[in-house]
């Protein structure tokens, strides 16, 4: 029986590809390049044209990681965490200041931001670590999976970056509350948590104070501090439910959002589309959110559970912080609108770790028979 | 198999507590997506009227349209102030980091003259940072192609084509028209109090002085709006809806430019002043103060350079001296004087007395002299007038009292603003008993009415006062009102509204007596007169007075001597006039300040006024201001 060459391709191509998820990623991503284009002024498609080839780079990494079996993945957990932590050791002791943080690490050839790294890396490291005690965890399982993640934590928030290190620290919270960390544990903490907020205040810097006043009164400071959220709020209030429509945003289009089309591009998507494309946006997110949640649910070892899940939800706290923090109801915080915003690094880092969903996705019968 | 069958219980156990846990995220999820939602929903929805209006805030700006300026033509219609379009160079100091240093780099690119720096400089003093300021004005077609390949260098700065000001005549009336400048704080709480805020929004000039600051109100104009959209960065984008203004109103002066020109050039070096005032409506024809200034100077702020040469300098160019000098009358009052005495009955035309030459009030020592050291021999009011004669006005002055001399004075305007249609008049001085009692708490003297008989002592007059004195005597003894509006010629209908004449009811006064004045003063112009070159050969009659103020007391016994003392102490040339004496057309009043006789300096001044008045002529040779003159005064 001979196969028709195109369908042998399209077999190749899609063996390790989810369906459904692939369909919303497309969906989102599409959205995005649209959105790119209208945030770039509407005039260029160099944006647009740059966000295509990001995207091009960025589904090759996905169709290779939907390639990487678990196993392997899980035997990189270790020196991808190992390395990570040695890197954000050197950008303590050797890194390059920018801005006031340490954040950078100069290789001579290139700089790195070390921190990117650990995103990744602490989830899969945890998922790894629970994989291995598979059988009755301990309290002391638990206490060294703290560890685990309060070093990489801890080191990027001296930098100071603390906005990436409450995204680790979440992205690796949610293994170990998937792990099945105690309830009693996690209230105690979360009581701990609370007491501690005064002694966390006076820990923060001054920026970051700043950050979160301007959020509880962002008018305080109109043209400083608070101009970014008072102008993304303006945009997407006066969007309306049917929005301005397509290019015709004016917050967007004469500049008045700042960063409109990276961290602040939910300003012009709710300004051009209304409350309507908000609510499609967070329906393509709650399917495919739902989608890694089942991919989750149905994985068959420890680790794929724990990393499908992590990435899953890790994926769901860049979405919120974004919009939270555009819409103005969370500080602000660097994070872009996932599959939105323009930019590559971090449209990468998405789509590989959805490659990771996917690969998760389609290997299971192979590990269970 | 137990050891597995416990792994497969554990497993099992894990697996249901992940599903659990995935779960309760998942509703986590739905939770904080349902956040979301109730906040777009509060944005979008519920508020959106509110971030709808402040959207629209955000990208429209409302831009005044600055009206054109009304322009300002004399009465035959040329032009003394109009308005021309260039380009300036702007800078907002606020929007530039190091003044300084960019205006340095700017030099590189067009021309920056030390005066416009000088100019800047000053300013930026006087103003505030966020206000644009001009760094180079008329800036060429090729000036500003340069600077805007150049542009991105200069943040802060910025091409504007704005209409500015010009008086083409330059010095020429300066006085009279004035000037605008920009806006200062005082004007600004000025306009305020005005509640005329808005319509000057866009507008960085007002008239200051003259024609300019008085009638700022009808030169202004409507301003006009247009809403703009802007991006971010205050930048243009397109507009929306515009409001045209309404272009200020054209004024038609009294002032006859020629005549102007002629009066101003008879002055020759002198300083001085001259108002020629048509007696039948009270228009001003010429109003000179010598020397004067190039208005243009101001428009755009004066540099330092300038204003101190103006403001120092010996001469006081800026002092309008047509309305705020403040002379003794000298001999020039003695018409008035004349006409009270009649008037109140203490002299008749028969009267006369034997002058030897000076004046002593009974039971002392000390003599008021006369100009003539011998005296006139026998003199009646008449022949006082024609010669000048100070004793019979001594003794004239003596027994009318100072009082009744204020009285009557105050009549023909001494001692009082004229009203004149321009800000800045001085009153004068028109005394009396109680004045003095006022001023110094000291009692009147009787030797202080002698003086005030030759209008020397404490009396004081501006020349614009001795002119309307003089036009209401031409018009027999109807006040005369001077102005300076002639005509508004509206910018939105084109009508040209005429100013009536303001003049007054006519005074108390025998027409005999003012004959018998008017007679005298006719024969001031004719020989055995001290005006008679002034008038020799003139095809009219000219009915005049002159008049010398001293500038420096002399001692007792002191002769004068006009070459032996400096110049700045020489005497006032005075002079009042006017022609034809049957039918009087021009009235005026003359000083020429250290201008020594009245008849010598300031009369051949009249005659070229009004040759070219009356005769339309225009001075072919002009003679020199000065010198001896056989009738003195």
């Amino acid at each position: 029986m001979r196969m028709p060459v195109i369908s042998r391709a399209f077999e190749f191509v899609s063996r390790r590809i989810d369906g459904p998820l692939m369909a919303a990623l497309a969906l989102t991503l599409a959205l995005g390049v649209t959105v790119v284009y209208s945030a770039s002024g509407g005039g260029s498609i160099d944006r647009a044209l740059g966000q295509g080839r990001n995207l091009a780079v960025a589904f090759m990494a996905l169709w290779l990681f939907a390639h990487v079996p678990p196993q392997l993945l899980m035997r990189l957990a270790l020196p991808v965490y190992a390395a990570g932590l040695a890197l954000l050791i050197s950008v303590a002791l050797f890194g390059e200041i920018r801005n006031g943080a340490r954040r950078w690490l100069n290789l001579g050839f290139t700089t790195i931001q070390p921190s990117e790294i650990m995103k990744i890396g602490v989830p899969l490291m945890l998922a790894w670590w629970f994989h291995r005690r598979e059988e009755g965890l301990r309290m002391l399982d638990f206490a060294f999976a703290a560890v685990i993640l309060a070093l990489p934590v801890g080191l990027i928030a001296r930098q100071p970056d603390l906005g990436t290190s409450l995204l680790i620290f979440a992205s690796g919270f949610f293994v170990i509350f998937l792990a099945g960390l105690s309830w009693k544990i996690i209230t105690s903490m979360a009581v701990a948590g609370a007491a501690s907020l005064p002694f966390l205040w006076s820990m923060l810097h001054d920026y970051q104070r700043q950050r979160v006043l301007t959020l509880l009164d962002p008018m305080q400071d109109p043209l400083g501090a608070g101009y970014h959220i008072i102008q993304s709020t303006i945009a997407i209030g006066s969007g309306g439910i049917l929005g301005k429509g397509w290019l015709n945003g004016t917050q967007a289009q004469l500049d008045f959002v700042p960063e409109r089309s990276t961290d602040f591009i939910l300003a012009v998507f709710g300004e051009e589309f209304g409350l309507v494309g908000n609510i499609v946006l967070l329906t393509l997110y709650l399917l495919i959110i739902g989608r890694g949640l089942m991919i989750a649910a149905n994985a068959s070892t420890v680790f794929s559970r724990l990393a499908a899940g992590a990435i899953t939800l890790t994926f769901f706290t860049y979405a919120f912080v974004n919009m939270g923090m555009v819409s103005g109801i969370l500080p602000v915080v660097g994070v872009p609108l996932p599959m939105i915003s323009y930019g590559g690094t971090a449209l990468l880092s998405i789509l590989a770790g959805f490659g990771i969903l996917m690969s998760i996705s389609t290997h299971k019968q192979l590990v269970s028979s | 198999m137990i050891v597995v069958g416990q792994a497969l219980r554990d497993q099992q156990h894990e697996l249901t507590v992940f599903r659990n846990r995935l779960m309760l995220a998942g509703l986590g999820i739905l939770v904080a997506f349902g956040i979301l939602l109730a906040r777009f929903t509060w944005l979008q929805v519920v508020q959106r009227e509110y971030y709808h209006v402040l959207a629209e805030a955000n990208r429209i700006s409302v831009v005044p349209v600055v009206p054109n300026r009304g322009l300002i033509v004399d009465r035959n219609g040329k032009v003394l102030a109009a308005n021309y379009s260039a380009y300036t160079l702007e800078i907002t100091p606020s929007k530039v980091a190091n003044v300084e240093t960019a205006i340095e780099d700017l030099a590189k690119v067009i021309d920056i003259t030390a005066r416009d720096r000088r100019r800047f400089k000053k300013l930026q003093e006087e103003s505030k940072n966020f206000e644009s300021l001009p760094i180079r004005t008329r800036l060429t077609e090729e000036e500003v192609a340069r600077f805007a390949v150049n542009r991105y260098r200069f943040p802060g700065f910025e091409i504007k084509a704005r209409l500015f000001r010009s008086y083409p005549q330059g010095e020429v009336a300066s006085h009279a028209i004035g000037y605008i400048g920009r806006i200062n704080e005082a004007d600004v709480k000025r306009i305020e109090a005005a509640d005329l805020t808005t319509n000057y929004k866009g507008t960085d000039h007002i008239g200051k002085l003259g024609i300019e600051g008085a009638y700022e109100k009808e030169l202004h104009g409507l301003t006009g709006t247009e809403q703009v959209e802007i991006d971010a960065g205050g930048r243009a984008i397109r507009s929306l809806a515009r409001s045209e203004p309404i272009s200020g109103n054209n004024l038609v002066v009294t002032l006859d430019l020629e005549l102007q020109k002629i009066a101003e050039e008879a002055f020759q070096n002198y300083r001085g002043a001259l108002v020629a005032i048509d007696p039948r409506s009270g228009e001003v024809l010429a109003l000179v103060s010598k020397p004067g200034y190039d208005p243009n100077l101001f428009v755009d702020g004066i540099d330092p350079q300038n204003w101190d040469a103006l403001n120092n300098s010996p001469d006081k160019p800026l002092n309008n001296r047509a309305l705020r000098g403040q002379y003794p009358p000298g001999s020039t009052i003695k018409p008035f004087m004349g006409l009270a005495a009649l008037e109140y009955k203490k002299r008749t035309p028969e009267f006369a007395i034997s002058d030897p030459g000076f004046y002593s009030l009974s039971g002392v020592a000390h003599r008021y002299r006369d100009h003539k050291k011998d005296g006139h021999g026998m003199v009646n009011l008449h022949k006082a007038i024609v010669v000048s004669c100070d004793t019979y006005f001594y003794g004239l002055a003596t027994e009318m009292g100072v009082d009744s001399i204020h009285r009557f004075l105050d009549q023909y305007g001494f001692g009082r603003p004229t009203g004149i249609d321009i800000e800045g008049e001085l009153a004068g001085l028109n005394p009396s008993q109680e004045w003095k009692q006022r001023r110094f708490k000291q009692k009147w003297y009787a030797g202080d009415t002698v003086s005030i008989g030759i209008g020397q002592g404490y009396m004081l007059t501006t020349p614009l006062q001795l002119a309307v004195a003089t036009a209401t005597l031409a018009n027999n003894g109807v006040p005369v009102h001077p102005r300076l509006l002639k005509a508004v010629q509206d910018s939105k209908t084109q009508e040209t509204r005429q100013i009536a004449s303001k003049n007054g009811e006519a005074l108390t006064v025998k027409p005999e007596h003012l004959a018998i004045m008017r007679e005298a003063m006719i024969d001031v112009t004719r020989p055995g007169g001290t005006a008679v070159r002034a008038a020799a050969g003139a095809p009219y009659t000219i009915a005049a007075k002159t008049g010398t103020a001293q500038v420096i007391g002399m001692k007792q016994g002191e002769t004068y001597n006009e070459k032996r003392i400096k110049e700045e102490h020489r005497d006032h040339a005075l002079f009042i006039a006017f022609a034809p004496a049957d039918n009087p057309t021009l009235a005026m009043a003359i000083l020429v300040e250290n201008g020594g006789h009245g008849g010598s300096t300031a009369a051949p001044i009249a005659r070229e006024v009004f040759d070219y008045h009356i005769l339309g002529k225009k001075p072919a040779v002009r003679p020199k201001l000065g010198g001896d003159e056989d009738a003195s005064d």
